[in-house]
């Protein structure tokens, strides 16, 4: 069978029972995606773009049953943070344990209550976003999340948001199978941060689209739960006008395949993109972050900063690409990636790419696999750290740089301590 | 304080007989300083000492106040009173200098069932010896040795041992690498530790650190084993005459 046909087998397989809501300018854009889907098929380990993450979980009919996992040794993501909490149990909003959606300089609609509207702002980002990142590699889980999305919700932010917005992710069912996408507007000059937490259900496909306006800042942390058996693919589309500022950070421990994939495009001067990611794995864990910055403008700065710790056979993937177009002068392009393999077992696939058409641009990219340090392994113990403890210093240091990303400093620490308590349950393994 | 009996010490990889019969009696408060040429096993007893790997005891003993070293973690070795001051103080990235030095203290602490430092207590007690060794606060917020000078390296290893107070340190080549004004920097904190039943062992090429770390003994070591043992007048005897009279004595 040709690869196309196979593709559209696979498409037929995974959205089947799955509705496309019509009507209102939201079914408009569901069926503009579901046409977009319709034309690509489902994604193939035969695609370049996933040839280091096998998409077979990710595609199949239904999702392997995941059992959901409780959490008891440690306390909730984000605790600390004022936040007003939105919670999806299995992917649908749970309005009992989430908070009134009310919050000061920002409107908060659900998807669902967004159809019966004619005319709506997140009408020019919802889905439009996705289709522009679909060049020029091919995105099909993402329009899948915007042609076929249960829930989500539209944030609009008109002032400075004086709490963070939660997003948080119950997964109860071992077999649910959620997809949702989320669209998010900052207005000129206004700020948001947005904090997502929780492994969302069995199987768990998201999109987020996100529109920066000028001199806006977005500050988004995310911590994918701990669930072992979960799968899950998301999608951040981020457009960034003058001035503004993105800055997403990811906490990826446990899961059995995780896709992250980001689509970030500069389109102002003077715009800032910081995307980072720091991934924990221990056995059966495969972890993919897949990157795409865009320099459409001058003066921009851009980073990416992916630190992953391996062991027991884990696999962590890295594909990041730095794009800068033609004029777009004194670009600031930096993209690191390493990886701590703490046995041999474990790899780490790499595919670092720059692509530039501006002369005067500063892109700096590297890529690193390696061991833990063992003379300051034997320089710590030598002054009383026992072996474990000094093992989860020098993998917290090597984290350091990801996880300084983060600019909430509490929000850091929180984040911070969860890897130390992963390590501290790892470590007892071997 | 540290009684080292017989000690034959191969490499781990090569088979290679490094240490063929060391022994060497400390005592309480004593400064013992051992010289001898390049690649007469100076350094490596430093490492058996200390506990690192790469190397396998093939006989002999070492005792700390009675107890088996040589059986121990490294980290046990330490919690027993042991510090090696490193020839070359390990840079470590993304760990500061006072996470590290608390993290040290607390680990010996907890190891001897003592009650842990807040931080709070710990930060005024560092900030007190550090100032002693004239080490400024922008080294303690530093990640560790990471951009220290030579000396600095080296004063930051005296400032563990003004924090964790063990009973037995051993030196190894701590004046390499630095100039007069450095070593003599470093000497000073030496000697302010010395002391209240503290030993040293000051493991040396050199002649010029014994002027201002004034030993008790002094040992030549040379192929593996201590050849001559004397007062602080045989170091200067080394300074005079070099290794090879010594070494055709012992031969």
């Amino acid at each position: 069978m040709p690869l196309s046909a196979v593709k559209a087998e696979a498409l037929g397989a995974r959205v089947e029972g799955l509705s496309l809501p019509r009507g209102g300018w939201l079914g408009l854009a569901r069926e503009a995606a579901a046409a977009r889907l319709a034309a690509m098929g489902m994604p193939s380990r035969r695609d370049e773009y996933w040839r280091y993450t096998d998409p077979s979980r990710l595609i199949a009919a239904r999702p392997a049953r995941a059992p959901a996992f409780d959490v008891r040794d440690e306390p909730p993501v984000f605790d600390e943070i004022d936040q007003v909490k939105i919670v999806f149990v299995d992917g649908v909003f749970d309005p009992e344990a989430s908070d009134d959606l009310i919050l000061a300089g920002v409107e908060i609609d659900r998807l669902a209550s967004a159809v019966a509207t004619d005319i709506h702002w997140a009408r020019d980002i919802y889905g439009v976003l996705e289709a522009r990142g679909q060049e020029p590699v091919a995105r099909p889980l993402a329009a899948l999340c915007s042609a076929y999305a249960t829930d989500g919700v539209l944030i609009r932010v008109t002032g400075q948001a004086k709490q963070s917005i939660s997003l948080i992710y119950r997964h109860e069912s071992e077999s649910s199978d959620a997809i949702l996408q989320h669209c998010i507007k900052l207005e000129p000059g206004t700020q948001l941060t947005l904090l997502e937490s929780g492994p969302g259900a069995a199987r768990f496909t998201t999109g987020l689209e996100v529109e920066i306006g000028e001199g806006a800042a977005f500050h988004h942390v995310r911590a994918q739960g701990r669930d072992q058996q979960r799968t899950t693919a998301t999608h951040i589309f981020a457009r960034i006008a003058a001035g503004g500022l993105f800055k997403s950070f990811t906490l990826t421990a446990n899961g059995l395949l995780t896709r992250n994939e980001a689509v970030i495009e500069l389109v102002g001067n003077e715009a800032r993109a910081h995307i980072a990611g720091a991934a924990v794995g221990d056995g059966a864990f495969h972890q993919d972050d897949t990157i795409f910055v865009i320099h459409a403008a001058e003066r921009c700065e851009s980073r990416q900063v992916f630190k992953k710790v391996l062991k027991n056979g884990a696999v962590g993937v890295f594909q990041g690409k730095i794009l800068v177009k033609r004029g777009a002068q004194k670009t600031d392009g930096y993209q690191i990636s390493q990886s701590l393999l703490l046995d041999e077992d474990s790899q780490f696939l790499a595919k670092p790419e720059l692509e530039i058409y501006a002369d005067d641009v500063k892109c700096s990219h590297g890529s690193t696999s390696g061991a833990l340090d063992e003379t300051a392994l034997f320089y710590l113990r030598s002054r009383g750290v026992p072996r474990a403890a000094a093992q989860s210093l020098l993998v917290l240091a090597f984290l350091a740089e990801a996880i300084a990303e983060i600019e909430d400093p509490t929000i850091a620490e929180d984040i911070r301590l969860r890897l130390e308590g992963w390590l501290v349950r790892h470590a007892a393994k071997g | 304080m540290l009684e080292i009996n017989n000690l034959h010490v191969k490499l781990e990889e090569e088979g290679k007989e490094i240490l063929r019969g060391v022994d060497l009696k400390i005592g309480s408060g004593e400064v013992h300083a051992i010289m001898g040429p390049n690649g007469s096993g100076k350094s490596t007893l430093s490492y058996v000492l200390a506990g690192r790997d790469g190397y396998t005891v093939t006989e002999g003993s070492a005792r700390l106040e009675g107890e088996e070293l040589l059986a121990m973690e490294p980290e046990e070795r330490a919690s027993a009173g042991l510090f090696l001051a490193f020839q070359y103080p390990v840079e470590i990235p993304g760990v500061g200098n006072m996470t590290f030095l608390r993290t040290a203290v607390n680990a010996q602490r907890k190891a001897r069932g003592e009650p842990e430092m807040s931080a709070g207590d710990f930060l005024k007690v560092v900030r007190a010896k550090a100032k002693d060794l004239k080490i400024d606060a922008d080294m303690l917020k530093r990640p560790v040795n990471v951009g220290f000078s030579g000396g600095e390296k080296k004063r930051n290893e005296i400032l563990q041992v003004a924090m964790l107070e063990p009973k037995m340190c051993i030196l190894d080549e701590t004046d390499s690498g630095l100039d007069v004004d450095a070593m003599k920097l470093v000497a000073d904190g030496v000697n302010a530790l010395r002391g209240a039943g503290r030993s040293f062992l000051v493991i040396t090429h050199y002649q010029r650190l014994l002027d201002h770390v004034k030993p008790d003994f002094v040992h030549i070591m040379a192929a593996g084993r201590i050849i001559r043992s004397g007062g602080p007048d045989l170091a200067l005897e080394v300074e005079n005459n070099g290794y090879a009279d010594l070494l055709a004595e012992a031969e």
